[in-house]
């Protein structure tokens, strides 16, 4: 099957309206009579569930949670990008669309990120109608603030929770569709396989986590708003629940899994402290506003640190090392992601890491309190400030802007921010790749949408900061209503879709006969065992920086794992009661799979680009040297994967991305 | 250091349960409660017993799903923290540590330390919400000024994780802490005030049918609650309230 994007015909700033003017829509009577499941309920999920049921829709949505509302968008912190040019510093779509895909180290589809540009203002209207307290200024307007790789101020935000109060958002618009009956809500159950009907997506099977049964569930389209797959490094930002199940299960049953390889990893976590650790936590990319990135210049006082004899705030000034600012003077401490990580990695790899580990940075707020200080002491008229004075005023406001963000790290390191560096290292965060879609947001399989994170769109090899709250929001309240509408037209006489047919016999089969074998297979190694296993081999071999020989060693590794695991995992318990043994066996065995595919494109994909570095593809001279060396002649495509049984038999598609708008460059921020 | 933990045990919803003692040896300080949580659970696996059911999520303290009541606390002993936000460090070697459910009639057990917090829900849909289409097709967000102070004011309200400690601390188990902190997050905003006065009156209704008991004003759940929510959103949401049966 070839890839048909299907990006509409015209200038790219008409695209999107002229695809509106023309799909055919349903009408609102013909609505009522059409089921639309979605799994999951974070920001693109739950905004779907909610915008399709007040649009007439019959909706039944899905999360393993006990309540929509702790999907993992509500662990977002710093904020959401919107093309408003509040501060009047330059910003527009096109400016937005630019960053973005120069962001992505240009390995986006052009359209799909103009749209997303193009909608992104109308998401702050909405969640200010909704009773979202972003933050405001004095004169009651709202406040923006910066992030990594742009120059303008665009970030809208709420102190540091911003996921969580447009997560709440949405779900309030949920909570009164299902008080409407408009949805049917199913929390604590998980998707276990799509049920396809000629060839086109009709329901799902899922288990109630609560009692262990298994159900049936029929629609006339299905959306995947499941998230990202970052677990499959054991270690990440991820919530503990977080998999790619949904996602890959429909990759077995014919949808493409596109770009696997390009994985976020954040620069700004808190670093690992022992084996025994469950997960990483981010620190908010929006500290890089204020907090300056240093290790120590000279080797000596780096030993004197990790030996506990010298303290950081005892490094003067000329023997710190600000790496970022060094290296990258335009935008210093706010450059992308993917440059941030490797920046730290390369300076711990040199030796120059700050902890026992060997594995982190400081962050240091110093300079801003310092700076705030003068500044709050200029307003209240303090005459002569002493040091200690200028000290609590600054203090206050970085408590002011990221209060909860120190504390966190407070509770978890043990050690105040306030008066010593943060040690950060980076971390797994974010999954750019995931299902391929077409510009409506569809699968390769008729009927089956992916929205959000799951989806491998907008952000080509890298996401910018504050983006991917604007991309969840941008599909599931402005995008996908539309698009979905052209598609369920030509079921307007279809009728209920029954679920006592031999396709849905066949779907429950497998996946109780999956059940079973876990239940009975009473092997002599837990579920997390294998996970942490496939961890060490994704983060070592697949990780931050990656080569042929390491990626076809991670290949064969992961599937000896994986082959291990079938034998030798144990499952406590039974089937038919709440089991969370058996709902982490499942989704173990997934990313045993995908992270195999993950390497395996990785490996493909031979060149350098955002957050995929490949060491054989570097700039060899010039100013640019060591940087990232991108290959768009050969490599300007999407890698678009057709499961063929194993994942090291998967088969490759390519979607060519043409860029018409934007000249291909290499990224500098220098 | 090394631990002797009691643990609340319990089949289903409807069989009975039981506090069971477990040793856990060599916890690390640095280890977050559910970290050790975990590390008793793969002792378990390892020996042919079944593991402990508990909720837990994100794991930084934000979804709202952990919920234990540890030595008497809801979340343990720390301040402004939830249970995966908990560390070792707040206990010594040889420390025995209680670990229940939450317990409230309206969060009846699932399974072990796993409570159903779905009254939450009803309540939330019952009016916690502004009733604006999300066709995108509003104002623009600038043409609606909020005081900064309304708006922080709100924030502070609305960073409610819904986590149900305010009940579970509650001699009554009552909810207010929680319907008060929502009410107060639409009441503090101009777009929240078109249906203040069905908003309150209906959630208000909804956490009575759910079983929850009243506010005394002994505060125990403001001291619990891992976010600060002050006993104010209580007082204001008594304000709404009265304002709207005049």
């Amino acid at each position: 099957m070839s890839l048909n994007s299907k990006i509409p015909q015209g200038p790219i700033k008409d695209k999107w309206t002229n695809y509106k003017n023309s799909i055919n829509l349903v009408n609102p009577a013909n609505k009522r009579s059409l089921d639309i499941i979605v799994v999951g309920t974070g920001l693109a999920g739950g905004s779907a569930a909610a915008t399709l049921a007040e649009l007439g829709y019959n909706v039944k949505a899905f999360c393993y949670q006990d309540s929509p509302r702790r999907a993992h968008s509500i662990a977002a912190q710093g904020g959401i990008n919107a093309a408003k040019n509040y501060q009047g510093d330059g910003d527009s779509i096109y400016r937005l669309f630019y960053d973005t895909v120069k962001g992505g180290d240009y390995r986006s589809r052009e359209a799909n990120v103009y749209r997303l540009a193009e909608v992104s203002a109308n998401i702050i209207d909405q969640c200010v109608a909704q009773g979202v307290p972003f933050a405001r200024d004095y004169g009651g307007l709202l406040d923006n603030r910066s992030f990594g790789g742009v120059l303008v101020s665009r970030t809208f935000y709420a102190k540091g929770q911003t996921g969580q109060q447009l997560l709440l958002g949405a779900y309030s618009a949920m909570n009164r569709q299902i008080a409407r009956g408009k949805i049917e809500m199913h929390n604590r159950h998980e998707m276990l396989d799509v049920v396809k009907i000629d060839g086109k997506a009709r329901g799902i099977i899922a288990r109630n986590l609560v009692t262990g049964e298994i159900e049936r569930h029929s629609a006339h389209a299905v959306v995947i708003a499941s998230g990202g797959y970052g677990n499959v490094y054991f270690l990440s930002t991820n919530a503990m629940g977080s998999n790619a199940t949904a996602a890959w299960k429909v990759h077995k049953k014919g949808a493409y899994f596109a770009n696997p390889c390009y994985t976020q990893i954040h620069p700004t976590c808190i670093p690992r402290s022992g084996d025994y650790q469950s997960k990483l936590t981010l620190m908010s990319e929006s500290l890089r506003n204020d907090g300056r990135i240093w290790v120590p210049k000279n080797i000596e006082d780096v030993k004197a640190i990790r030996e506990g004899k010298l303290k950081p705030v005892d490094i003067p000034e000329e023997n710190r090392d600000y790496y970022l600012e060094r290296r990258y003077p335009a935008f210093g401490n706010l450059v992308p992601r993917d440059v941030a990580s490797r920046a730290a990695k390369e300076r711990c790899d040199a030796g120059y890491g700050v902890n026992a580990t060997g594995e982190a940075v400081f962050l240091d707020f110093k300079s801003a309190i310092e700076r705030y200080g003068n500044e709050q002491a200029k307003i209240h008229n303090i005459k002569n400030p002493s040091k200690a004075k200028i000290t609590e005023l600054g203090a206050a406001v970085i408590k002011e802007k990221y209060g909860n963000l120190f504390q966190m790290y407070e509770k978890i390191v043990d050690q105040d921010p306030y008066k010593t560096p943060m040690m950060i290292y980076p971390a797994t965060h974010y999954t750019m790749g995931g299902l391929w879609v077409d510009y409506n947001l569809m699968t390769t399989v008729p009927g089956l949408y992916c929205i959000g994170e799951a989806n491998f769109s907008d952000h080509g090899a890298n996401r910018l900061g504050a983006s991917a709250l604007m991309q969840g929001l941008a599909d599931g309240y402005f995008v996908l209503p539309y698009t979905i509408g052209d598609y369920l037209s030509n079921d307007i006489r279809t009728g209920k879709i029954p679920t006592d047919t031999p396709e849905f016999d066949e779907a429950e089969k497998e996946v109780k006969e999956r059940i079973n074998f876990f239940i009975n297979n009473n092997g002599s190694h837990s579920v997390d065992h294998f996970h942490k296993r496939l961890g060490k081999v994704m983060w070592d071999k697949v990780g931050m920086a990656r080569n042929a020989k390491g990626l076809t060693e991670a290949m064969a590794e992961i599937k000896a794992i994986r082959e291990e695991f079938w034998k030798d995992v144990k499952v406590p318990g039974t089937a038919n009661e709440m089991n969370p043994e058996l709902e982490k066996a499942g989704r173990v065995a997934d990313f045993l799979e995908l992270g195999e595919l993950f390497a395996k494109d990785a490996l493909m994909r031979n060149e350098s680009c955002g957050g995929h570095f490949r060491e054989e593809s570097v700039e060899l001279e010039g100013e640019q040297k060591g940087e990232a060396k991108r290959n768009d002649k050969d490599f300007a495509f999407v890698a678009a994967w057709e499961y063929k049984g194993e994942p090291a038999d998967a088969v490759l598609h390519k979607e060519e991305l043409k860029f018409e708008n934007i000249e291909l460059k290499q990224r500098s921020y220098k | 250091m090394n631990l002797t933990l009691k643990i609340w045990r319990q089949k289903d919803a409807k069989s009975k349960g039981k506090m069971v003692s477990y040793q856990v040896n060599d916890i690390s300080e640095h280890m977050s409660f559910l970290e050790m949580m975990d590390v008793l659970n793969e002792q378990l696996i390892n020996e042919g017993q079944e593991p402990i059911a508990f909720d837990h999520d994100c794991r930084e303290g934000i979804c709202g799903m952990c919920s234990m009541y540890i030595n008497g606390e809801a979340h343990g002993p720390d301040r402004g923290v939830t249970t995966c936000q908990l560390h070792m460090r707040s206990f010594k070697d040889g420390d025995t540590i209680t670990i229940e459910p939450f317990r409230a009639k309206a969060f009846p057990v699932i399974k072990d330390l796993v409570v159903d917090r779905s009254a939450f829900e009803r309540i939330q849909q019952a009016g916690g919400f502004i009733s604006v289409n999300t066709s995108g097709n509003t104002q623009d967000a600038n043409a609606i000024p909020i005081s900064k102070h309304a708006a922080d004011e709100a924030m502070d309200s609305a960073t409610c994780i819904g986590c149900g400690a305010c009940v579970a601390s509650c001699k009554n188990a009552s909810a207010m802490l929680f319907v008060g902190a929502k009410v107060s997050q639409y009441a503090l905003l101009p777009q929240g005030q078109i249906e203040a006065t069905d908003r309150v009156k209906n959630m208000v209704a909804q956490m009575d049918l759910e079983g929850f008991g009243n506010c005394t004003n002994t505060g125990a759940c403001e001291v619990e609650c891992p976010k600060g929510i002050s006993l104010e959103n209580i007082a204001r949401m008594n304000r709404e309230l009265m304002k709207a049966n005049l």
